[in-house]
């Protein structure tokens, strides 16, 4: 019972303050509740529709404006409430030393326990079809957040048309395979490739930009490579998407009940559920890849120059290094996993159409990265899990959902600007590997 | 030649629009450094705001059209300009010293709550209205049969934007808040230091840059007859190609750039492709940012060693 | 001037707009000798430096290298990055430009890179663990060790860069750039905002990167003690000119120096110029 003892007095101390600020709690949320009164006036108190006859209906909703603005009233004083309670103090320096240090040796072993666990997901929820689906689709993100983190993780380029590089994968899968029936295994890389090629011919130029110009240049060319794929009907199939692409096929061995297929010559009683699970160790191997390849490669000169870059791009210049060569093998590494990642989701949904490849996936992949903490491999595969897992806890909310998830963006940046991860493992060391705080790490200016 | 002179027309009105919202991002960007994602979704909620305050005008029987445009626009420059100041209160200000990132990203999701906010509220459809200006005047007639026609709501469209692109210039160039707000463009620290009130004067950019986006949704929502909750997105984005193509931080150039884009836009449309208009406009951004990232009438940026 | 230069400044002008900030300037950098180069704040200094290093385009004039096998390489032809890489010219800047977010052994590493590149093959040797590259890479961080044993920040290796002090960022900014193995060294300020102790301990590693290295230096500086101490030849610039060079002690006693650096107050000048020495 010691613990009461430690907390009375600030529990006093709170008390006094609380005591102090009730007419100012009371005051705010006052505004609060008048500001969202006139915000949601008209937007909720009158609910507009076309009608039957193409005229335009409206009906009143007050009873719904009412209880909106008497949550934000409640909302503003709980908020108040709670942030004088807890006051300006900084979370994590609340947390003990010894705690602190648990945490640490946590955060050492999250990263084997996760892999570890992952492989065992198709083991453990081998009947939990809905399971398999999500580890797969967060797998994907994991991986494209990976591949996106090269980009803007290491070489500080903000990019927010990254979608475009995993269209131009799906479809380069989706059309190879479709007309000229080549494998999947075949179409990977060559699906790579030309989103590396895209990306090169993007890159070439608009890296002279810097800051908000790039991104705004990377925006616009992920639309513009969406639009064309909606307009260009006799190639892509406009609007309605390919359809009918090829299964992925176990080196040549397919995946289906046939008398060819996998589970025949293996002998044992097809199920669906081998497709689930081939698709989720292939996705997952993908990811794997990926990881592999960029932590290569931050120990490669090439990584090392990136993260220059990201730091200081002047000064890289000083030293010899082209940054136009550096910035655009950063761009075309990001994208062509992003173009592994699309062959792999064209070939696990078996039809792709444009809808799919929105500027609000490309926001996804870009919050993906920057919630995992710029440059943190663990971070981004943390923030992948819990952007798509929470994606998917308000799966039942419908139309409410991208409003959360836009909602939670805007919180979560506000909670922690630099990432759950924030600091930076060095690439080499003479005697201790010391991470390094974020606050000294840049990210970037292109 | 007057089919052209008629895409002329077209493209002036289109370009006034976007002229408009591109204000909001070209000051936004000059005095806070930021792409506002969220500003095209304002212009989007006050065309929605713009039609409910219309809709219930006319059916409490006011008839008088001039009466009902001014309350109209009145209202929904009020209450959108109260979304912009929300906006910047709730999702820009606790992160303006931050990360560069982090602001950007949280504009985003800004955006995406406007968006949905208004799927939700207003449902999914594209809400029509009749047309509430009527009439025009024929120009010339062509031997062909083809007439050139400047319809009123043209001529307002065009009038409105010259009218407050007067008042604002006035504002931002006469005025003491126009003076903070150039002062915080320059050194916020400084300005600061000197007696500005910064957190307002940031504020009072938002809310001006809201309001005229809200007369931008009014005015689409005159010349085009409907609303819908995602035409924010696409309109922003080419408005603020308008604003970098005039320079960004620019006020003439952020009306100028809107014109080029929409006369751009509007004259791909009738003599090449509609469907590529807006892969035009986008062609146009990324040309513009590589031949002339300072834009038409922006200041050139000198690179510091 | 005879003897055997590696750098010649011929006619070198650089205007911004109306403004001329480098005005016909010529002179001479001996080899394997330090040549710094003075003047008031605004005199057109770093213009230079900007200028041989590829940052600034010169409106006109020529910059001539040339290195120890006679080769000669027009500077105000190459561009950037591309100086360093070629001409071997490295640079420090007046406000340290470190990477701040990685160690002061990355530092020196990323320094290497043009080597490093070659020797990973392009990165795909690197990639797939090539012997060649394990070596390369176990050499460089032996270079980079030298370097921070010889600047004294062995023990901070694995520290970031932005955490050091401010004296040790500026010996690190030194280190970096001679890991680019250069035969020209530019050091913009080096000693801005160091104590006495570390001026001369700075006067000290300069030298002996000279004796050691065979690397010239050209050098700006504004403490006049650790000019005095070890140039081999002075340039005095004033308003984008040259107006006047020599040994150190032609310069200190040059009253149109003097004139340049306070004014017309001679002895105000002579003082402050002898307190430096």
């Amino acid at each position: 019972m010691t613990g009461v003892g430690v907390t009375a007095p600030a529990l006093e101390a709170t008390q006094v303050s609380r005591a102090a600020g009730v007419a100012f709690i009371f005051k705010k949320a006052v505004i609060s509740a008048l500001v969202a009164l006139v915000l949601f006036s008209l937007m909720i108190g009158i609910r507009t529709e076309a009608g039957p006859a193409g005229q335009l209906i409206y009906w009143t909703r007050f009873g719904d404006l009412a209880a909106m603005v008497a949550t934000v009233f409640g909302g503003s004083i709980v908020v108040e409430l709670l942030r004088q309670w807890w006051g300006p103090v900084d979370t994590v320096r609340i947390v003990p030393p010894r705690v602190q240090s648990t945490l640490a040796l946590a955060r050492r072993a999250i990263a084997p326990v996760l892999l570890v666990f992952t492989f065992l997901v198709p083991v453990i929820f081998y009947n939990e079809r809905y399971i398999l689906d999500l580890g797969i689709l967060v797998l994907t993100y994991v991986m494209l957040g990976w591949g996106l983190n090269v980009v803007v993780g290491l070489a500080g380029l903000l990019d927010l048309g990254y979608v475009a590089f995993y269209a131009v994968g799906a479809y380069s899968y989706a059309l190879l395979a479709t007309t000229f029936g080549l494998s999947f295994w075949v179409c990977l890389p060559l699906a790579g490739i030309l989103a590396a090629l895209w990306g090169v011919l993007l890159g070439f130029p608009v890296l002279r930009l810097r800051g908000d110009y790039l991104a705004i240049v990377t925006l616009a060319f992920g639309e513009i490579i969406r639009l064309v794929i909606i307009n260009w009907q006799s190639l892509t199939g406009g609007p309605n998407g390919v359809t009918g692409i090829p299964r992925p096929t176990l080196f040549g061995i397919p995946l289906t009940p046939a008398d060819d297929g996998l589970a025949a010559r293996l002998g044992i009683e097809f199920s669906p559920t081998h497709r689930i699970v081939f698709l989720f160790y292939l996705i997952l191997a993908l990811a794997l890849l990926t990881n592999w390849v960029t932590i290569r490669l931050r120990r490669l000169p090439i990584g090392r120059a990136w993260e220059a870059l990201r730091e200081d791009e002047v000064a890289c210049r000083a030293l010899g290094i082209n940054t136009t060569t550096t910035k655009l093998t950063a761009f075309a590494t990001g994208a062509m996993f992003g173009g592994f990642a699309g062959a792999f989701f064209a070939t696990r949904q078996g039809f792709i159409s444009p809808e799919s490849f929105t500027f609000q996936e490309s926001a996804l992949v870009l919050a993906i990265v920057v919630l995992g903490g710029m440059g943190s491999q663990l971070g981004v595969a943390l923030a992948a899990l819990a952007m798509i897992g929470g994606f998917e806890l308000f799966r039942g909310l419908d139309q409410y959902r991208m409003l959360v998830f836009g909602l939670a963006m805007v919180l979560l940046m506000i909670w922690r600007p630099r990432g759950l991860i924030g600091h930076r493992a060095p690439t080499v060391f003479l005697r201790h590997s010391h991470a390094i705080s974020s606050d000294l790490v840049k990210e970037g200016h292109g | 030649m007057d089919y052209f002179a008629q895409q002329l027309i077209n493209g002036i009105v289109l370009g006034s629009i976007y002229g408009l919202i591109a204000i909001g991002y070209t000051m936004v960007y000059g005095i806070v450094g930021m792409i506002n994602f969220a500003h095209g979704d304002i212009f989007m909620i006050g065309g929605f705001i713009a039609l409910i305050s219309f809709l219930i005008l006319v059916s409490i029987g006011l008839t008088v059209v001039p009466v009902i445009l001014l309350i109209v626009l009145l209202v929904s420059m009020a209450i959108t300009a109260l979304y912009g100041w929300t906006v910047e209160r709730i999702a820009y200000r606790p992160l303006r010293h931050s990360f560069r990132l982090a602001p950007m990203l949280s504009a985003i999701g800004m955006s995406f709550v406007l968006t949905n906010f208004s799927q939700v509220t207003q449902g999914a459809r594209v809400k029509p209205v009749p047309p509430i200006i009527t009439g025009g005047y024929t120009l010339h007639e062509g031997s062909g049969g083809f007439v050139v026609q400047l319809s009123n709501v043209q001529i307002i469209v065009v009038v409105t934007t010259v009218v407050l692109l007067a008042i604002f210039t006035w504002l931002v160039a006469r005025t003491r808040l126009g003076r903070d707000m150039r002062a915080c463009e320059q050194d916020q620290t400084m300005a600061a230091l000197l007696g500005v009130d910064v957190d307002r004067t940031i504020s009072m950019t938002f809310v001006i840059g809201a309001a005229l986006a809200a007369v931008a949704g009014m005015m689409y929502l005159l010349y085009y007859g409907l609303v819908d909750f995602f035409m924010g997105f696409v309109a922003g984005i080419k408005a603020f190609t308008a604003a970098v193509l005039g320079g960004i931080g620019s006020l003439p150039g952020a009306m100028l750039g809107g014109l080029a884009i929409g006369l751009i836009e509007t004259l791909w449309s009738a003599y090449f492709s509609v469907e590529y208009k807006d892969v035009a406009a986008f062609s146009i951004l990324i040309i513009v940012l590589i031949f002339l990232p300072t834009g038409l009438l922006g200041r050139p940026e000198v690179e510091k060693v | 001037m005879s003897g055997d230069c590696i750098l010649t400044i011929d006619h070198l002008t650089m205007r911004f707009g109306g403004i001329v900030a480098v005005h016909d300037l010529s002179f001479d950098a001996e080899r394997r000798k330090i040549t710094a180069l003075i003047g008031p704040n605004g005199a057109g200094k770093t213009t230079v430096f900007n200028c041989i290093t590829g940052f600034y385009k010169p409106t006109s004039g020529t910059m001539r290298l040339t290195h120890d096998d006679r080769r000669d390489i027009q500077l105000e032809r190459l561009n950037d990055f591309r100086i360093s890489k070629q001409a071997k010219v490295a640079r420090t800047f007046q406000n340290i430009r470190l990477f701040p977010g990685m160690t002061a052994l990355e530092n020196l590493m990323v320094a290497q890179h043009n080597a490093l590149m070659r020797a990973s093959g392009l990165t795909f040797l690197g990639l797939i663990g090539a012997p060649s590259w394990r070596t390369a890479e176990k050499r460089a961080i032996d270079q980079a060790t030298l370097w921070l044993d010889r600047i004294g920040l062995i023990d901070r290796a694995d520290d970031a860069a932005g955490n050091l002090p401010y004296g040790d960022q500026r010996r690190l900014e030194i280190a970096r750039a001679m890991c680019t193995e250069p035969a020209l060294l530019c050091l913009d300020e080096p000693a801005a905002g160091l104590n006495a102790r570390e001026s001369a301990a700075l006067s000290e590693l300069l030298l002996s990167i000279r004796a050691d290295h065979g690397v010239s230096i050209l050098l700006i500086e504004h403490d006049m003690s650790v000019v005095m101490e070890i140039s081999d030849h002075v340039v005095v610039m004033d308003y984008g000119v040259k107006i006047a060079e020599g040994t150190p002690q032609n310069v200190r006693d040059d009253p149109k120096v003097i004139a340049a650096y306070l004014g017309a107050d001679e002895e105000e000048a002579i003082a402050v110029m002898e307190s430096g020495t």
